[in-house]
């Protein structure tokens, strides 16, 4: 906005309203992160009694060792690293070959696989709830960390190619058609000149969509049960609904699934605006 | 000059002119062919093999099901008050959800869109709710609304909300405001980054001409913010509407769609019933219906715009 | 070093065409100068000199070769482009010696290689640095550096100075041509800047919608233009234009023009009576005047001092017409005077196909 000439009165009027209600969102964004980490930290016998202060007159760790000890969580956690991690990087090579064939070339039917991306985008994903499941029963793909990773990535390619053109597309043309009279091939200029370039936008990329994975509840839900196989997300609405009073041990889990997050959120901070653009539709 | 410059000893300069020419016009298929290929079997197979389940009787539980059922599955959702009743949540749902997301996201956006110290950590912070996974954002939320471990049904009370610090969640009048305040808490900041991306596109030397004309910072924001941010604007309600009327984690995680149903929208209406009741062939088939709700409303809603623009 | 000869060249996107068979011979070691309009299909050429587009018929050849469907690393020739395409994550040093690394050059060779083009081009000193940390023109020099350490067989230009300022195009200018006297190495450098194309080359190649509209040395294209176009956009200030009707009188012909005045044309061209005709004549053709026989009333429109020479806008009826001068004339704007011409550097062209008309000789 423009810059306004003032009265000293008016703009400390104006400054003093507009950091209240900056406030206000601050509160509400982070309060019920902060009661998560809260209830965490407070030891099961003040749970009740202390259940409205706003910090426990004791702390303690306990909740955060006893997830991590007497809980599959640790199991859970490594599930999703290692589903959310190989999604990641299986969804960002895909894409960036598929953004950088949209980025660079023009063909026939270009537009039609973009259209059908976006109607992937858009259409209930929980429709294919019933049918993926049904298909990956006889290929032994159900209660599968391999099953899981094939299904994400599929979700995610769309979006992580939108995410890799627009990065692919703000690399200059020229540079790898002066890759290309320097001796390169086009796929030696892609290796040599155009992906170094990109390296933060992968990074981007394996950031957006490790997160998306590292959320995803319902497929889960639906495609695996055995222990060695569940997610974090499905583990811990297990043991939400099995042990609905342990709310120590429950947040404790709870804000150990928030840390890869809010890692990766401050990773990829910066491309936030390009990754909301991509994949408009997604959240 | 050197050999390597002599054009004719050039080993593949002479053959291969042909694969050459083939290859350079499949290059670019090669580069899509892996998401295409995992579109298709992992999407769109899937897609359609589920639309034939609409008029199949699948139920995972029940050996002997399969067969062809015509319509009885449209017919039963025709008659189905649970159906109904989701379909009324859903409406409710996502109209009161996007509401608060945008209204809320567009003035942080413009509150975002000013400099003043301490910005950049604000905007981290304000922002951080949108890298939270949905269904730890369900669960947060639903725990915020224990009387038992929060001070926020204690605050609600104080504030004359509610009559008594009770759990909304188990209030069937009350209930679907959880998972709303949940999907308003957790959707703010995408609307926030986007109008503030509109927001800072538009140029200073415009509000500088307006100023000068004589432009009020209201009439600034009616007559230039707002007519920039229209396009914006109009493309994420429309994505964003459909996107909630589909995001289900939420209304799973907090109340599963109860108590007694107050809480069932169709998307997790379908869920249940494919996860939890195993029919696969009555889930397909409301989502086949919600599918073409929804393509009712996008088509409807391109129309209005393009007639809207014609108009003017 | 190389000639580069160009065959009923055409390209089309889908059903638009873009060039229309393009015949252009290029002799070793000339320095060839595209110039034309933006839109004029330049630039498409020299990509397709290059191998960055395809031919869509006709042949490309260097030294007699077809390399039509060679790729750009096989056709040995450097470019230079309008943004410079220097890869930003590589040192001056690594994107001087690419190309030769590719071509796994031994190591002593490129060392010797870069230092001598940093010498030329005077970059030492920046070896290290990557191209952010340049300006503008160092940019330019590391982009022409990365075209000369390779020897190629032919030099391509894209338009390499528009980012540059005035000053440091102009000295860049001689710069590059005075490099290519010493190189003597075929360059084909593409602008729209006349200023540039009249400067630099051997041989102009006037383009305009995608046709060749003349080749010539700078001189030739100068003083004889082939149609309006081209005399329309060689030259600065522009070229004044009159539109009229040759008609016989005695043994010659006038041209009379639409706003009614009579001008005297040469003999020696090949006019028929009633043809409608363009005049054209340069604005250092023209003269203030005493009132004389052949001399046209006008009205100074406008009076643009530029310290060496001054332009006078001057109207005759509805004709504007600049008139170039090395004096200071002493007169106001809007003031009568009388303007006369240069009989013998009169150009002139069909009015119907914008075609130079010359004696039949």
């Amino acid at each position: 906005m423009a810059y306004y000439a003032k009265s000293k009165g008016q703009r400390v009027a104006d400054w003093s309203v507009h950091y209240s209600l900056l406030a206000c969102y601050l509160f509400f964004a982070l309060f019920p992160l902060f009661w998560l980490f809260k209830v965490a930290v407070t030891p099961t016998k003040l749970l009740y009694s202390e259940g409205i202060r706003m910090w426990p007159s004791e702390m303690t760790w306990a909740n955060f060792s006893q997830v991590m000890t007497d809980t599959d969580f640790p199991q859970f956690f490594i599930n999703s690293a290692i589903v959310s991690g190989s999604t990641a990087v299986i969804s960002t090579l895909i894409a960036a070959a598929a953004g950088y064939s949209f980025s660079r070339f023009h063909y026939r039917g270009k537009a039609v696989i973009i259209v059908l991306m976006l109607i992937t985008q858009m259409f209930p994903l929980v429709m294919l709830i019933a049918p993926i499941f049904r298909i990956l029963t006889p290929l032994g793909l159900t209660d599968s960390l391999l099953g899981l990773v094939v299904v994400y990535t599929a979700f995610n390619v769309p979006f992580a190619t939108f995410l890799m053109q627009s990065f692919f597309d703000g690399i200059p043309k020229d540079l790898e058609e002066a890759a290309m009279i320097d001796g390169n091939t086009r796929f030696g200029a892609l290796v040599k000149i155009i992906f170094p370039l990109t390296l933060p936008g992968i990074a981007a990329t394996l950031g957006f969509v490790f997160t998306a994975a590292w959320s995803e509840l319902l497929f889960a839900l639906m495609l695996v049960s055995s222990p060695d196989a569940v997610t974090f997300p499905v583990g811990l609405l297990t043991f939400v609904s099995k042990f609905s009073v342990d709310f120590g041990q429950m947040m404790a889990a709870g804000f150990l699934a928030l840390i890869p997050a809010a890692i990766f959120f401050f990773l990829i901070q910066r491309y936030l605006v390009q990754g909301l653009t991509a994949g408009a539709v997604k959240g | 000059m050197t050999a390597a410059t002599d054009l004719g000893t050039h080993p593949a300069s002479r053959q291969g002119v042909a694969s050459r020419r083939f290859l350079s016009r499949f290059e670019p298929y090669f580069y899509a062919s892996p998401a295409i290929v995992l579109l298709v079997t992992v999407m769109m197979v899937p897609l359609v093999v589920g639309l034939t389940y609409t008029v199949r009787d699948i139920r995972i539980l029940n050996p002997f099901s399969g067969g062809y059922v015509g319509f009885a599955h449209f017919e039963a959702i025709w008659h189905d008050q649970n159906f109904h009743n989701a379909l009324y949540n859903t409406f409710w749902w996502t109209v009161t959800s996007l509401f608060f997301q945008f209204f809320l996201g567009l003035m942080l956006a413009l509150l975002l869109n000013r400099t003043f110290p301490g910005r950049r950590i604000i905007q981290s912070l304000v922002f951080l709710p949108w890298a939270v996974p949905a269904f730890l954002s369900g669960l947060n939320w639903a725990w915020m609304f224990n009387p038992v471990i929060s001070p926020l049904p204690q605050w609600l009370f104080a504030l004359g909300i509610l009559s008594e610090p009770t759990n909304i969640l188990s209030d069937p009048d009350l209930a679907m405001w959880g998972p709303i305040v949940a999907n308003i808490w957790f959707g703010i900041p995408f609307f926030a980054i986007t109008l503030l991306a509109a927001l800072q596109s538009i140029p200073g030397e415009i509000y500088e001409a307006a100023s000068i004309d004589g432009a009020s910072r209201r009439q600034q924001f009616v007559s230039i913010t707002l007519p920039f941010l229209a396009p914006t604007i109009a493309i994420t309600l429309m994505l964003r509407t459909i996107w909630i009327a589909n995001f289900a984690d939420l209304i799973i995680v907090m109340t599963n769609g109860g108590p007694a149903d107050s809480t069932q929208i169709v998307s997790s209406y379908i869920f249940t019933q494919a996860f939890r009741r195993l029919d696969f062939g009555y889930a397909s088939a409301i989502a086949a219906v919600l599918l073409v709700l929804l393509m009712a409303y996008a088509v409807s809603i391109i129309f209005i715009r393009r007639s809207l623009l014609r108009e003017t | 070093m190389a000639s580069i000869q160009i065959t009923e060249a055409t390209k089309s996107y889908g059903n638009t065409a873009v060039l229309h068979g393009i015949d252009l011979n290029i002799q070793d070691g000339e320095f060839i100068v595209l110039v034309g309009p933006s839109g004029c299909g330049k630039s498409t050429l020299l990509r397709m000199i290059a191998g960055l587009e395809e031919v869509t018929s006709g042949s490309i050849s260097i030294n007699e070769r077809i390399i039509n469907d060679l790729p750009p690393r096989d056709r040995d020739i450097a470019m230079v482009f309008q943004s410079y395409a220097l890869y930003p994550h590589m040192s001056v040093e690594e994107n001087i010696s690419y190309a030769m690394t590719l071509r796994k050059s031994p190591k002593e060779k490129i060392a010797s290689a870069v230092n001598g083009v940093s010498n030329i081009l005077g970059l030492n000193g920046l070896l290290e640095r990557r191209p952010k940390a340049l300006s503008g023109g160092q940019r330019q020099r590391v982009a022409m550096g990365r075209a000369i350490v390779r020897d190629p067989q032919a030099f391509l230009f894209d338009e390499p100075l528009s980012n540059l300022d005035a000053r440091l195009r102009e000295q860049m200018r001689s710069e590059i041509r005075k490099l290519h006297r010493k190189l003597n190495a075929t360059s084909i450098y593409v602008t729209h800047d006349q200023i540039e194309a009249m400067t630099m080359a051997d041989r102009i190649v006037a383009m305009h919608d995608g046709y060749i509209q003349q080749v010539g040395t700078p001189l030739e294209i100068y003083d004889k233009p082939a149609n309006v176009f081209v005399a329309s956009f060689i030259g600065s200030p522009a070229m004044n234009f009159i539109r009229g009707t040759a008609s016989a009188s005695g043994e010659g012909y006038h041209l009379q023009t639409d706003q009614g005045h009579q001008i005297i044309l040469p003999k020696s061209l090949d006019l028929k009576d009633r043809m409608d005709v363009i005049l054209g004549v340069r604005p250092e053709h023209l003269m203030i005047v005493e009132e004389g026989p052949a001399s046209l009333p006008a009205t100074v429109d406008l009076i643009e001092p530029m310290g060496l020479s001054t332009l006078v806008h001057v109207r005759v009826g509805q004709d504007s017409l600049k008139i170039f001068t090395l004096d200071r004339p002493d007169i106001a704007e809007g003031t009568q005077v009388h303007v006369s011409y240069i009989k013998e550097k009169l150009h002139m062209f069909d009015a119907r196909t914008e075609m130079r008309l010359e004696s039949p000789v």
